[in-house]
């Protein structure tokens, strides 16, 4: 049989469709053999490295993972914790002896730390199989966030809005006055001037949108340079 | 009589136009609408998400859930009541079973992916066409799937075989078979089958064979649809 | 939690801008398309901004009302869709989809928008009925207002089918003759969040406002329907500076329906 890699990098395929033919080539996620086939298992681009053929997902709810850092909502305060939504299937839980570093007397009133609808940073330091998910606030950079706004966008395209080693979301943070925490969970938070808050959602969703295409950094400083130049804050708007 | 012409002038084997587009609904987390002659079919995506009430929650694996339903001013003639029928009832259930056998739901214990498809306009293939928007949606949530799943209603009309029947077709007086077929466009395997009227044996095989081959058309039109979501406008 | 988002919003409003960028009183763009549906009498489907929604217009022959034996019917239901929002539940229509349908019907009925007694065959035994459905796709805030738009463009665009010789619908053929309109009202919802008013809410804004009016303006712009929601009250000088807001919007919106 004869080796053949079927797709380019940076290709885009679909569930069920061949990638390449072949033993020698090696499968990552998202891909699967099928006796000498490699089949792709979702929608997402694909990424070659010599042998090995990675799929790189663009669409799809977020997986909780051990030792990611994600903004949290809180939703219902317990006798002994918290449970907190973490945009995904599973909800988790955050018990008071990984809230704060100070002590929380038993009996105390939860509230005075966290209450419904607070949004906090918080670190994923459990997963069982079942599902169920804890986290902690324990860790530097974890706390709870106060006013700014919060906005989501699809979670495996976090790494791009962070950019490599912080250089996208460093470029949105100096052209936006703007403090941004990104949680791998692709809940954003962005706390600056309205003017400089408004700038950074769009510029993220511009990110957002663009992706899977290079040129991404230019992309985005031609868009601040842009919004410098005009007052326009929205296109297609009615009066 | 026998059925010789039909009556869009089509031939035996040909379809309706198809349009597919997919993300034609943000709010989801999937979606998709097909399009084929005049049936038009949207479906979306919800899920991975949290499962209610508990006792529906399974510990193994996560479930499908779909929902069908057409739109009061869908169909041809009178209005038809909202609401759950027997019919949409039924073709939510062989929808799922033809939509399951590509997914792996098992990562995701507990939980749910609900499928929703509504139709705003009908002009018979409809299980089929949300059958292909469901398989677009799915793709476009970024679920995992061993295949894509194409859908085409194949039958016969007046003694003749024929591939997307239109509801002419459907209610021609003389004598229809409709029989909604699902493959899954990379093995031929067959997901869906139904029949309504009467088929002799080797027609049968043939008109599969028929369907199979109108099912690549379909899922070439897929394909298109969900790379082009990623295309970039200038 | 409602308390942190309003507080919030108006944070915006201070310098006149909303989360998209948008000024207060600015519609989101809006799209409007008629004859979207074949296999209905009229149709139309409106976009504002990423809210998207169909309207169908069917007609059948019934019998009358027994109180108006010479007036054809009129009905206005409205589906949230589960497709269109995680918010939206299957099932039966629930509060936030009846009060949508009946402002929409409030709206077009009591201004006589379709003239009902030419909708009447045989007084006390066949009238027309006029059936409206509104369909959601995706919901994005401001369901109301594009309701009511997509419900008078589809009212515009639909067609009698043609009658068979003993009076029963031939569905299969249209006639060119249009439904007997003599007015078009405009619906506008106009949100107060703290000392703001706002039109086309987001929904953010749905969740955090204090009081809501929705004002039917006809095509003279005298009012023809009016529904106050949310639970704070207004005074009168409030309720005036929102309905001179609604008026002036209706321009707007009146255009797109051309």
């Amino acid at each position: 049989m004869k080796e053949t890699i079927l797709v380019k990098d940076k290709d885009i395929v679909v569930p069920g469709e061949t990638v390449a033919q072949g033993m020698s080539f090696l499968p990552g996620r998202g891909l699967y053999r099928k006796d000498e086939k490699i089949i792709a298992q979702k929608l997402g681009m694909i990424n070659v490295e010599g042998k090995v053929i990675k799929l790189i997902p663009l669409s799809g709810k977020y997986i909780p993972r051990v030792n990611d850092n994600v903004v949290a909502q809180v939703i219902d305060v317990l006798m002994t914790g918290w449970r907190v939504d973490i945009n995904s299937a599973y909800s988790a839980m955050l018990t008071m002896k990984d809230a704060t570093s100070e002590f929380i007397p038993r009996g105390a009133d939860l509230t005075q730390y966290f209450s419904v609808g607070d949004f906090i940073v918080c670190k994923i330091v459990n997963v069982t199989s079942q599902k169920l998910v804890d986290v902690s606030m324990k860790g530097p950079g974890l706390r709870k966030l106060t006013g700014g706004r919060i906005i989501k966008v699809n979670s495996h395209k976090v790494p791009r809005v962070i950019g490599k080693e912080g250089s996208m979301v460093t470029l949105i943070k100096q052209n936006t006055g703007c403090n941004i925490t990104i949680g791998q969970n692709g809940l954003v938070w962005i706390k600056g001037e309205p003017e400089g808050e408004i700038k950074a959602v769009q510029a993220i969703r511009l990110v957002e949108e663009l992706a899977h295409t290079s040129g991404l950094t230019d992309r985005i400083s031609e868009f601040f340079n842009k919004q410098g130049k005009t007052k326009k804050a929205v296109k297609g708007g009615e009066k | 009589m026998a059925y010789t012409k039909r009556f869009d002038s089509r031939k035996f084997d040909e379809l309706r136009p198809i349009s597919a587009k997919v993300g034609v609904i943000p709010n989801a987390d999937g979606s998709a609408m097909f399009k084929i002659g005049k049936t038009t079919a949207y479906a979306a995506v919800y899920g991975p998400r949290d499962l209610h009430p508990k006792f529906l929650q399974n510990p193994s694996t996560g479930i499908l859930r779909i929902s069908y339903n057409m739109m009061p001013f869908s169909g041809h003639g009178e209005r038809v009541r909202p609401g759950a029928s027997r019919r949409s009832r039924e073709i939510a259930m062989v929808t799922q079973n033809a939509l399951l056998p590509v997914l792996d739901l098992t990562p995701y214990p507990n939980s749910v992916v609900d499928i929703f498809i509504e139709l705003p306009q009908t002009d018979a293939g409809t299980r089929c066409a949300g059958i292909s928007a469901a398989a677009m949606a799915l793709a476009d949530a970024g679920l995992e799937m061993k295949d894509l799943v194409s859908a085409v209603a194949v039958g016969r009309v007046g003694g003749t075989l024929l591939a997307d029947l239109n509801y002419e077709e459907e209610a021609y007086k003389e004598g229809s078979t409709d029989i909604p077929v699902a493959i899954l466009p990379n093995s031929g395997k067959v997901t869906l089958l139904q029949m309504d009227g009467f088929i002799k044996q080797e027609e049968l095989k043939k008109v599969l064979e028929l369907a199979k081959k109108k099912c690549e058309e379909i899922y070439e039109v897929q394909k298109k649809a969900l790379k082009e979501k990623f295309k970039v406008q200038k | 939690m409602k308390d942190s988002l309003k507080q919030k919003l108006i944070e915006y409003y201070k310098k006149g801008l909303r989360f998209d960028g948008r000024k207060l009183d600015e519609y989101r763009k809006i799209e409007l398309k008629t004859g979207v549906t074949a296999s209905a009498e009229g149709s139309a489907r409106v976009k504002i901004g990423k809210t998207d929604l169909i309207v169908g217009v069917k007609m059948a022959i019934e019998q009358p009302y027994p109180d108006t034996p010479d007036k054809g019917n009129l009905m206005v239901n409205a589906e949230l869709m589960p497709l269109s929002s995680e918010q939206f539940e299957p099932g039966p229509p629930g509060e936030e989809a009846i009060e949508l349908a009946r402002v929409v019907d409030r709206g077009i009925r009591e201004s006589e928008t379709i003239d009902t007694t030419k909708l009447c065959i045989i007084p006390g035994e066949k009238v027309w009925s006029i059936m409206i459905d509104i369909c959601t796709i995706n919901a994005d805030g401001n369901l109301l207002d594009a309701a009511a738009l997509g419900t008078i463009a589809a009212l515009k665009d639909a067609k009698f089918p043609k009658l068979n010789k003993d009076n029963t619908v031939n569905y299969e053929e249209k006639t060119n003759k249009g439904l007997p309109l003599t007015n078009e009202p405009i619906e506008v919802t106009v949100l107060k969040i703290g000392d703001f008013l706002i039109v086309d809410p987001l929904p953010q804004e749905e969740k955090a406002f204090d009081a809501r009016l929705t004002v039917a303006v006809a095509k003279d712009g005298q009012l023809c329907a009016l529904q106050k929601g949310g639970t704070k009250p207004l005074t009168i000088e409030e309720l005036d500076e929102m309905v001179t807001l609604a008026k002036q919007k209706s321009t707007m919106l009146r255009k797109k329906l051309q």
